[in-house]
């Protein structure tokens, strides 16, 4: 289970999370939706630590993800893949070292085991031939594939989608929306992803949240949203450019992508 | 903004620098302990930092054994025997120009590139995409890279050293005629294996601060291209400040009071 309680971050003078409360189970996937810069993906960096919140608990498996020394932070890590929105593969390396590395880094399977996984992994993800390539070769669509190939080679219990379908076209868009689907139910990996595509919401979650304001707006399961008499909630889901009575909301647009992207952390622990 | 505040402000930017690299460099030191996570990375970076940066520091001490026998030539003006070109050419050479303008130019080449590819590898999220799939970045870069420079730049001034004597000597027989044992007399005259030893050291620690500086300055990359930019930019200011640095420390802390 995956808990945030009450977090609170800020950026400098501006605060991303607002007292972030949210709560996922197992097996579940869990669907964060909101404006861009609305601290989404502050939000889940928060899970493996990249980041730290100046205030509030991040629970994973009952342990408190800020608190963690490095060596229970790393092996708690092994649990969790995470999927970057730009993939973030490591351009030196080949595809099928980038499958690798993790595998690698725990040193528990043989080589040949580690090429079998690998192949299984970009097997699932359809895209078996592409091994020996370098992720410059790949287009934006398939180097998200390989992304989410690196994640569930690991077997994670737990998969974090940052923007997965973001900047593709619609049917590669529904292929990475298939692939997700196929994980959860294929080896019940429990997954958040984060959005704000809302075709992708409705196809992929079990449950849906929107963040606002730097806090969780409402949360509920597909029909819930999809019926929601929230008048910010509604602009959102329905993409308009105004509220229901003519005012437009504010989104929380902040510096909380630049920020959050950078690992301010940094791994750094006692 | 007033002028307290603005020094307030500055003040508190600097401390709080200071305290990053202060826990950067610790992390460095904690991670040097994981041997497996950095032994295979410190090969290849051996070969990409130094012996891939041979060819401009070869090139380097070249014309810096040629222009220092000219001086020294210039400078004697029939007042001193001219094989005291020789001594001057190794002295020079092997305590200071060698290590300090090999130093410099390879601040140029390598703490840039190490700058540039890690803040590349910081803004595309590669560096946190290595902590998730539980790397220690600090185990994972900086250690084989700083380990590969403390190694490898003792490795290329040793080479400087030899082949900017070769080429005093060289220049020394073409444009002064003096002879090789002329020369070679002058050499050896003052030669003591304290000046190799002293330049090498000095090499290491200057390895040390160039790739230390660039992974920091990698790492610590914001924004975009920009920012890659700033980070390859600041890493060679940076180095070549530290190089004249360390340069006067050793100087005044090793050199100054041996006879």
């Amino acid at each position: 289970m995956i808990k945030w309680v009450d977090v609170y971050k800020a950026f400098g003078e501006k605060k991303v999370l607002d007292g972030f409360t949210l709560d996922v189970h197992e097996g579940e996937a869990v669907v964060i939706i909101g404006y861009s810069g609305a601290g989404k993906s502050v939000a889940i960096k928060h899970v493996v630590g990249l980041l730290e919140p100046d205030r509030g608990t991040i629970e994973v498996d009952d342990n408190d993800v800020p608190t963690l020394p490095r060596k229970e932070l790393y092996e708690l890590r092994a649990h969790i893949g995470y999927v970057f929105q730009f993939a973030a593969l490591f351009d030196s390396m080949t595809i099928g070292d980038n499958v690798a590395m993790g595998l690698r880094k725990r040193g528990e399977m043989s080589e040949s085991d580690i090429q079998q996984r690998v192949a299984e992994a970009l097997e699932l993800v359809d895209l078996p031939d592409v091994q020996q390539q370098y992720p410059a070769e790949l287009s934006g669509g398939m180097r998200k594939r390989v992304g989410i190939a690196r994640a569930v080679a690991l077997r994670p219990k737990y998969i974090l989608y940052d923007e997965p379908t973001t900047g593709l076209d619609p049917v590669t868009s529904a292929v990475i929306d298939e692939l997700m689907i196929r994980m959860r139910e294929k080896l019940g990996v429990t997954s958040v992803v984060i959005t704000h595509d809302m075709r992708s919401a409705y196809r992929v979650g079990s449950r849906i949240a929107m963040l606002y304001e730097g806090r969780v707006r409402q949360v509920g399961t597909v029909d819930e949203i999809q019926h929601t008499k929230d008048p910010i909630v509604r602009q959102f889901i329905e993409g308009r450019a105004t509220l229901d009575g003519g005012e437009a909301a504010s989104p929380a647009a902040s510096p909380a992508k630049a920020a959050g992207g950078a690992g301010a952390r940094g791994g750094g622990r006692a | 903004m007033n002028v307290i505040e603005a020094t307030g402000r500055w003040v508190r930017f600097r401390v709080e620098e200071a305290g990053r690299a202060g826990r950067f460099l610790e992390e460095a030191a904690i991670a040097l302990g994981s041997v497996r996570s950095w032994l295979p990375n410190a090969t290849l970076q051996m070969r990409r930092l130094g012996v891939d940066s041979l060819p401009i520091g070869m090139l380097i001490a070249v014309f810096t054994g040629i222009v220092l026998a000219l001086l020294a030539s210039y400078s004697f003006t029939g007042a001193v025997p001219l094989y005291f070109v020789g001594t001057l050419v190794e002295k020079t050479i092997t305590l200071e120009l060698a290590p300090v303008l090999t130093g410099l130019a390879l601040a140029g080449r390598v703490g840039a590139n190490i700058a540039a590819e890690l803040g590349t590898m910081r803004v595309t999220e590669q560096v946190d995409a290595l902590e998730t799939l539980a790397y220690d970045p600090e185990a994972y870069l900086v250690v084989p890279r700083v380990v590969a420079g403390t190694i490898m730049f003792p490795l290329i001034v040793g080479l400087a050293m030899v082949v900017g004597l070769g080429a005093g000597w060289l220049a020394s027989l073409g444009f002064l005629q003096l002879s090789s044992d002329e020369f070679l007399k002058g050499a050896r005259m003052f030669f003591s294996t304290f000046d190799v030893e002293y330049g090498l050291v000095k090499a290491g620690s200057f390895g040390f601060a160039v790739t230390l500086i660039g992974c920091y300055k990698g790492l610590r990359a914001r924004g975009g291209a920009e920012g890659v930019g700033n980070a390859a930019t600041q890493a060679v200011v940076y180095s070549a400040v530290m190089i004249l640095v360390l340069d006067a420390f050793w100087a005044m802390t090793w050199l100054h009071g041996r006879s």
